[in-house]
């Protein structure tokens, strides 16, 4: 599945045991029937450096792309990668609606909370305070917590990884990937150029014991910004029908010459 | 009688639009070619709505100043359209006294069951004095709600009326469809199987047209987030080997240029209904308008070749939707189909010879195996499509990549790829054969485009000018444009926007005398048109 081109991300990135879990699964699941779709930032380059079918679009739209591949070809696995600039920023909508309609894909959030590639400025999710080239005396939004946003648009599968733990990073993406419906797993990917978290997400991230009961308990323990603890796994997982299963076909029935005879 | 014109006006709710089109089957029926222009304001309830159907035998797709009848449901519309001449037929219930024919349209409705059939009672005035025959009016009914309780109250007025003249039937007439009804046709000619869009007039009723077929013609139908999202999942869709259309209005068309530049760089085929409404902004979101010819022309950044297809009514609106869809997959390029409000929500008499002129070309295909590579570079710039989900990987982008779809900035590569997709342009223009049509001869050209096409040549006609309608914008038929204006005398271009875009485009290549130009939002009505050039 490699492919003999160039990596550019920088030595230490949380982005290499993203490729290293999805690689594994994508083994498993068949790349001849997975295609993969991303966005613009240092999570897109995934795109260049696997060797499975790809569109690589535009900055803010790899999820409604991956629901665009998946009413074309139900048959499928489609798995959306994007950042947290990427899709909480520039195109949270699609997001939103995407969850809201449980379009059957897996959408795989970068989480390293800030636009990295274009050196370093705040994005929804940097935590307040955030020193960075846009916002040099210290962020003054407050961040967004994603898996509040995806339980609240009605999320059926909600996972969080961290990329300091690839064995279990490559379990939740199998699970999302097998979900029926939208599956949503954040990453949290620390930036080692601009937002190195990684002794942070150690010394605070737990494991979830099985899925909780009151999952928005859990999704609200940690707000993003320095203090609580940080729990990892699956969130939330219920099953329903997907988008693209009661997107109905029909049979042909009619042809043009009829219609317009009907019209006449 | 060989042109008659009927206004049919009322508040919005009234039911003018749906007797309108009956009153259209019926001049249909009666051998008339028809064409509906409808007029009406951006609310639900109330204001002022008017139909204007007009019949003629030489198939003018325009509307006349003067009118023949006038059917008005209230005073409003006898104050707004009294002047114009003609038998006023009113709705007595409403409108006081005036000189003409009164129904008490609400009364008989009312009797008969629902006050809605109000307007169909001031059809059944209508027909008795163009001499319609009973049978004739129940045929049209046919299928129509409720048509039985409908026709009770048609009845009455009509036997109510004298017979003034005698409308035959023919024995085969053409259809009758709207513009966006023939853009949605041509595609499916085509192998549409995907119209993704978000609403927005006056491209609404292809998706409504659309939504209400999709189970029959087996198409998928979805409405996204916002046209951000309409031409992002269209793509994704293309990228399978599906063929997708999306259709908005100017607004919507805003939104979508990093999506068509996005198609352009990807090469993903797409075909982009653009529907025109008056604007800047929000514009007049009912009222019809040209002035988004610029735009269509450049519609995204960077450099790349578009196809921009402007038809003149609802055959060459199917025509050229299945060639945009076709030529769009043949080339893998956006295909632009700039249509306007009196093109997608105005009906015409369609010929469905029209079917036979079109078919479903099939794209360049490669072997799905795992040396593929999805830009190739070719001598023509096509390279060869393979859809995911075989042997082979796929890699489309919307980065300047290598020939397997790897992002790059390798100079040379970035030059090569950019040429490469240049290139297709000169067998572009080879598939391209009627790009512009001219009617009649003479010294003096008057040039036309999209909607503004049926009042041109009614006007043209009688004011002794040949007319060139400009079909293919992009790429410009600058050769046969030359051809056409060879040796004459002066140079009219007409068209509905303020700058006269089309007129300026004109400039590079011929010599322009005189703009007429119309920003109101109404059509240019045969008479006006007339006194135009005759100054």
């Amino acid at each position: 599945m490699d492919l003999n081109t160039k990596n550019t991300w920088c030595p230490g990135c949380g982005n290499f045991a993203i490729e290293k879990a999805v690689k594994k699964v994508i083994e498993k699941i068949g790349e001849e029937n997975t295609v993969i779709t991303a966005g613009i930032g240092c999570h897109g380059k995934i795109i260049d450096y696997l060797n499975v079918s790809s569109f690589y679009g535009l900055h803010g739209r790899p999820v409604i792309t991956a629901t665009g591949i998946k009413i074309g070809n139900p048959d499928l696995n489609v798995i959306a990668f994007t950042g947290d600039g990427d899709s909480l920023n520039e195109g949270v909508s699609h997001l939103v609606h995407a969850v809201k309609r449980n379009s059957d894909i897996t959408v795989i959030l970068h989480e390293n909370r800030n636009f990295a590639l274009t050196v370093k400025q705040f994005t929804a999710t940097s935590p307040r305070g955030f020193i960075s080239n846009s916002s040099p005396s210290g962020n003054i939004e407050d961040p967004i917590n994603p898996l509040a946003l995806v339980y609240a648009s009605g999320g059926t599968f909600i996972a969080r990884g961290f990329s300091g733990n690839v064995y279990q990073l490559q379990d939740l993406i199998m699970q999302g990937v097998k979900h029926k419906g939208f599956s949503f797993i954040e990453v949290l990917q620390p930036c080692v150029a601009w937002f190195d978290t990684y002794d942070d997400y150690r010394e605070k991230t737990y494991n979830l014991e099985g899925v909780p009961k009151d999952p928005l308990r859990k999704i609200n323990e940690w707000n993003y910004e320095n203090g609580g603890k940080i729990p990892l796994g699956v969130f939330h997982k219920e099953e329903k029908e997907s988008f693209e299963e009661k997107m109905s076909r029909g049979d042909k029935k009619i042809n043009t010459k009829e219609f317009l005879k009907n019209k006449a | 009688m060989n042109d008659i014109q009927i206004i049919i006006g009322g508040a919005a709710g009234d039911g003018t639009k749906a007797t309108g089109h009956l009153i259209g089957k019926i001049l249909n029926r009666g051998g008339y070619k028809v064409f509906i222009h409808e007029d009406y304001s951006s609310l639900i309830r109330g204001g002022h709505n008017f139909s204007v159907i007009r019949g003629t035998k030489n198939g003018e797709n325009c509307i006349r100043e003067s009118a023949d009848f006038l059917l008005a449901l209230n005073e409003d519309s006898v104050d707004r359209h009294i002047g114009k001449g003609g038998v006023l037929i009113y709705n007595s219930d409403q409108v006081k006294k005036r000189d003409g024919i009164g129904v008490p349209a609400e009364t008989i409705a009312k009797e008969e069951g629902a006050v809605i059939m109000k307007s169909n009672a001031l059809l059944g005035a209508l027909c008795k004095i163009i001499g319609v025959s009973w049978e004739l009016i129940g045929d049209v009914f046919e299928g129509f709600p409720h048509s039985e309780k409908n026709l009770k109250v048609v009845r009455r007025v009509y036997d109510s009326q004298e017979e003034k003249g005698k409308m035959k039937k023919t024995k085969e007439s053409l259809s009758l469809i709207t513009g966006n009804e023939a853009i949605a046709l041509g595609a499916l000619e085509a192998g549409m199987e995907n119209y993704f869009a978000y609403p927005m007039t006056p491209s609404t009723s292809i998706l409504h047209f659309l939504s209400k077929i999709k189970e029959a013609y087996k198409i998928n139908v979805f409405q996204p987030e916002n046209e951000i999202g309409v031409i992002n999942a269209a793509l994704g869709c293309a990228f399978t080997g599906k063929r997708t259309m999306v259709g908005t209005s100017g607004g919507g068309f805003a939104l979508m240029t990093e999506g068509i530049s996005l198609a352009a760089m990807s090469e993903t085929p797409i075909v982009v209904v653009e529907s025109q409404r008056a604007g800047p902004s929000s514009g007049t979101p009912t009222y019809n308008g040209q002035a988004d010819l610029n735009f269509a022309l450049n519609p995204g950044h960077g450099d790349f070749l578009n196809l921009v297809f402007a038809p003149g009514d609802a055959e060459e609106a199917f025509y050229f939707s299945n060639l945009a869809m076709n030529m769009s997959w043949k080339y893998q390029i956006p295909a632009i189909l700039l249509v306007d409000k009196d093109i997608s929500e105005s009906t015409f008499s369609f010929d469905k010879n029209t079917l036979k002129g079109v078919k479903e070309w099939k794209e360049k295909k490669g072997r799905n195996s795992k040396g593929y590579h999805r830009y190739r570079i070719t001598e023509n710039g096509v390279s060869p499509l393979v859809y995911p989900g075989g042997k082979a990987v796929v890699k489309s982008n919307s980065y300047e990549s290598d020939e397997y779809g790897i992002s790059t900035e390798d100079p040379q590569m970035i030059k090569k790829m950019q040429e490469k997709r240049m290139r297709k342009e000169r067998d572009i223009k080879e598939d391209l054969k009627e790009t512009i049509k001219i009617y009649g001869e003479g010294d003096k050209v008057l040039f036309c485009w999209g909607s503004t096409k049926g009042a041109a040549i009614a006007a043209g006609r009688e004011a002794g000018y040949k007319v060139v309608q400009i079909l293919v914008f992009n790429p410009f038929p600058e050769e046969k444009v030359r051809e056409a204006v060879k040796g004459c005398k002066e140079v009219v271009v007409v068209e509905a926007n303020s700058s006269g875009q089309a007129a300026e485009i004109l400039k590079r290549y011929i010599l322009v005398g005189r703009k007429i130009l119309k920003y109101d939002g109404r059509p240019f009505a045969k008479e006006e048109l007339i006194e135009e050039l005759k100054k």
